[in-house]
């Protein structure tokens, strides 16, 4: 399902151009609309769906391979930490609905790790960060 | 041309989950050293774990009592038909637990046993999560650890000190928006840069193009820096054939070991037992438990060429809960959508109708049932001698570092060994950077101008050559980089064992294969962008030629068909211990371009000197 992008919902502010893995989805100076300029490389990762806060990206399926008239949608929410997802059947009547979680901690929660200095004999051995005094001994893995 | 400099200690290319485990690791022993991850992408979501994953495919659950480190080496050494550096699939081994345990821990929702307490398993290897935002998350550890990400920086080569032309300095490539220079000096590198999808030609087609199974963004980038920086390279002729769900490409682990359902071919037969049917071809191998992932792809192709697809997986008989149903559909929504919106496409309910699969065509990888990459010294306490050359993932480029897909040997790391090997890779790179403390790196100025030019040639070659025609995409002038890429999958699909011809080859295959293949290379001077995104295309195919060139080289010189159901030799139709139980290893001389390849004698790992449970 490559993206398409519609035109009464984008709001130009590049955040699809930004996290496309494949590098595809670009905002035309000229409409100030973004657009996927390379369909074939779409990827219908929905990393782009997902982050658009207009919620303007939707996807269809690629139409060299698949029937038509069917959707998915997705919302992902980093405040309750859940995505939810609604698929379409192209007999117009079928649809599912799943709820997942996506993180159990809030985001930016992880803290940058701090070890020994460079002199520390400990670089020489073969544990890493938070384990030993054997590999894996420690209850819980690391700590 | 605008020029940016970044120096670092440790220059990360790529950001994915090798490169993020490396980061977080060198931060933690490299308290004040300055780390850089170039990143082709948006770290947040680059990758192969760009839309999620379902499951974590490698956690041995040691402290549980489920299975010992030894298990995981013998697993994978059987799975790969004998062959895999045993040293560092243990090291990643006793690795991954702690690894998984701390992804758990910044946030990673894993499924859990409510009565146990114990991660809900799979299978005996893989714990399910829900794995939407497992990038996002371990891209946030690593972002943090990281002192800068460079975000759309592709790297084009790596650049070697001017004082010893076998140590790296740094990297070059450009920015991916501003089309800046981007020149990376650094003391030692670790290259993370992913695995190569696209290198055959894929089954889909049009605008389906880029639904492959593994990214179309892992441009074989990894292997096409090392290639060309003169670092060994090894394993180079496996190829990964994974058996999905047709034309979405939804993976089948989770629908055969987790709901525990089965295949059969257009008879209702279940084809995948036949051991008897293997052992002229693999002798002993055929009584290998669990069954070699190529050997049961072997069955299922002869079926096919046999004229009893299709191959139907049952899922109707599996989905009796609404509990399986969902953990069916959410398999899906975690890491291949496409499989999800195919099946609303066509009106397809997986709990009443079985659903066909399908052997995929070939990827390049490091991580998964496959273990190309490059040649890495291993542990120092439990590599045999000959594969130890000082510093843990050093590739044989001093200084410079390969994990996840990058680095060769060890099999079946996936998202977590991955992970958990960049994190050994970043200790390493640590440990380099501290033993040569007074070492500067420096590079050649000349170099760095001849790349520069080199990397912008094929803006230069389109507005040139576009003077000449009026309009359109033919030129005799240029070669746009998706021409040049559905040529070298041409090529590669036919000559070098892709899906069209069942996976079959010969040496007069792979020699015509790679003469064209030759032609491909000289022609890619020709290469003409359009603008900054067709650039980066430009430079994702000449990584991917590289890695072809190898790949052809290397199954050309292996006279013996060890992976049935990866690729065959027809002139060579069976697996051969006696002359062919080695790896082989790859180097190509970056001064006289001449490609030598060694037979490398196969080492069991020594014993280790730490104990790994727990007393
Ligand atoms: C559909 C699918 C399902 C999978 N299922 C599972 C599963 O269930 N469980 C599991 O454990 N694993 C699974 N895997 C495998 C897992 O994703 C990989 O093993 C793992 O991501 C490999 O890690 P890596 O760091 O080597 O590569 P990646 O994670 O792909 O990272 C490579 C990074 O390098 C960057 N890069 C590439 N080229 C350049 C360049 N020239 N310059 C700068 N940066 C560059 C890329 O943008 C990317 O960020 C699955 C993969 C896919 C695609
Ligand atoms: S993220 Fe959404 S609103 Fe922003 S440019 Fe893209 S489509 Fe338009
Ligand atoms: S679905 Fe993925 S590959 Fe396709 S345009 Fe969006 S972000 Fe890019």
């Amino acid at each position: 399902m490559p993206t398409y992008v519609n035109p009464k919902l984008c709001k130009n502010n590049g955040k699809c151009m930004e996290i496309c893995p494949s590098d595809i989805m670009f905002v035309n100076k000229e409409t100030n609309f973004s657009y996927n300029l390379e369909p074939d490389m779409c990827w219908e990762c929905f990393s782009c769906v997902k982050t658009c806060p207009e919620h303007a990206i939707s996807v269809r399926p690629y139409a060299d391979i698949s029937p038509m008239l069917s959707e998915v949608t997705v919302l992902r929410d980093e405040k309750t930490n859940r995505i939810a997802w609604e698929i379409k059947y192209r007999d117009q009547k079928t649809v599912k609905k799943f709820d997942f979680a996506i993180r159990t901690t809030p985001w930016d929660s992880i803290k940058v790790p701090t070890g020994p200095t460079l002199k520390d004999p400990t670089l020489n051995n073969e544990l890493l960060a938070h384990e030993g005094p054997h590999f894996g001994t420690v209850k819980g893995g690391h700590r | 041309m605008n020029v940016k400099h970044v120096d670092s200690d440790i220059l990360i290319v790529g950001g994915g989950m090798a490169g993020c485990g490396a980061a977080y690791e060198a931060r933690f022993w490299g308290k004040d050293l300055k780390i850089v991850i170039a990143e082709k992408a948006h770290i947040d979501r680059s990758g192969a774990v760009a839309q999620g994953l379902s499951a974590i495919n490698t956690y041995l659950g040691y402290e549980e009592g489920e299975n010992k480190v030894e298990d995981f080496v013998n697993y994978a050494k059987g799975d790969l038909m004998g062959l895999v550096r045993e040293d560092i699939n243990y090291d990643v081994g006793r690795h991954v637990d702690p690894s998984v345990r701390l992804m758990e821990e910044w946030g990673l929702p894993i499924i859990k046993d409510e009565k146990t307490g114990k991660y809900v398993r799979e299978g005996r290897w893989q714990i399910l999560i829900h794995g939407e935002s497992y990038k996002p998350i371990v891209a946030e550890a690593g972002r943090k650890a990281a002192s800068e990400v460079v975000n759309r920086a592709v790297i084009t080569h790596l650049l070697m000190d001017k004082n010893d032309p076998n140590r790296v300095a740094g990297a070059i490539g450009f920015d991916g928006r501003d089309g800046s220079l981007l020149v990376f000096k650094a003391k030692a590198v670790v290259l993370a840069a992913g695995g190569g999808t696209h290198i055959f030609r894929p089954r889909s087609v049009g605008e389906g193009w880029g639904r492959t199974w593994y990214s179309p963004w892992s441009s074989g980038s990894a292997y096409g820096l090392e290639i060309q920086a003169g670092a060994k390279m090894t394993q180079m002729e496996v190829r990964l054939i994974p058996t999905r769900f047709k034309d979405g490409y939804g993976p089948v682990g989770a629908w055969f070991l987790y709901l525990k359902a089965y295949a059969t071919n257009r008879l209702g037969e279940r084809y995948e037992n036949n051991r008897e049917k293997l052992r002229p071809l693999v002798g002993d191998y055929a009584d290998a438990k669990p069954m070699p992932t190529c050997l049961r792809n072997h069955l299922m192709i002869e079926e096919l060429k046999e004229g009893r697809g299709p191959i139907i997986m049952h899922t109707d008989k599996v989905l009796d809960t609404p509990e399986k149903v969902e953990a069916g559909w959410e398999d899906f929504l975690d890491m291949t959508i496409s499989q999800a919106g195919l099946w609303a496409s066509q009106n397809h309910d997986p709990a009443t109708r079985g659903y066909e699969i399908m052997p995929t065509e070939p990827y390049i990888m490091g991580s998964h049932a496959v273990n190309a990459g490059a040649w890495v010294s291993g542990p120092e306490d439990v590599a045999p001698k000959e594969y130890q050359w000082g510093y843990n993932h050093m590739t044989t480029v001093t200084g410079l570092f390969a994990a996840g897909d990058a680095a060769g040997g060890a099999a079946h790391k996936f998202s977590s060994g991955s992970f958990a090997e960049g994190r050994i890779a970043g200790k390493s790179a640590v440990r380099f950077v501290r033993d040569h403390e007074l070492h500067v790196p420096a590079f050649d100025t000349a170099t760095v101008d001849k790349y520069g030019e080199q990397i912008f040639q094929p803006l230069e070659n389109y507005k040139v050559g576009r003077n000449y025609i009026t309009q359109g995409t033919v030129s005799p002038y240029y070669l746009y980089p998706s021409q040049g890429l559905k040529r070298l999958e041409k090529i590669m699909d036919e000559y070098a064992g892709g899906w069209t011809s069942y996976y079959m080859t010969n040496a007069d295959l792979l020699n015509r294969g790679l003469e064209l293949l030759t032609m491909l290379r000289e022609d890619l001077e020709y290469l003409g962008a359009e603008d900054l995104h067709q650039l980066t295309r430009a430079w994702e195919l000449v990584h991917r030629v590289w890695t072809a060139e190898a790949v052809v080289r290397h199954t050309l010189a292996r006279e013996e068909t060890r992976w049935p159901g990866y690729y065959y030799r027809s002139d060579f139709p069976k697996v051969d211990d006696k002359n062919w139980k080695l790896f082989l290893v790859s180097r190509r001389d970056p001064v006289s371009g001449i490609w030598t390849m060694e037979k490398v004698k196969y080492l069991p790992m020594a014993k280790p000197t730490v104990p790994v449970a727990p007393a």
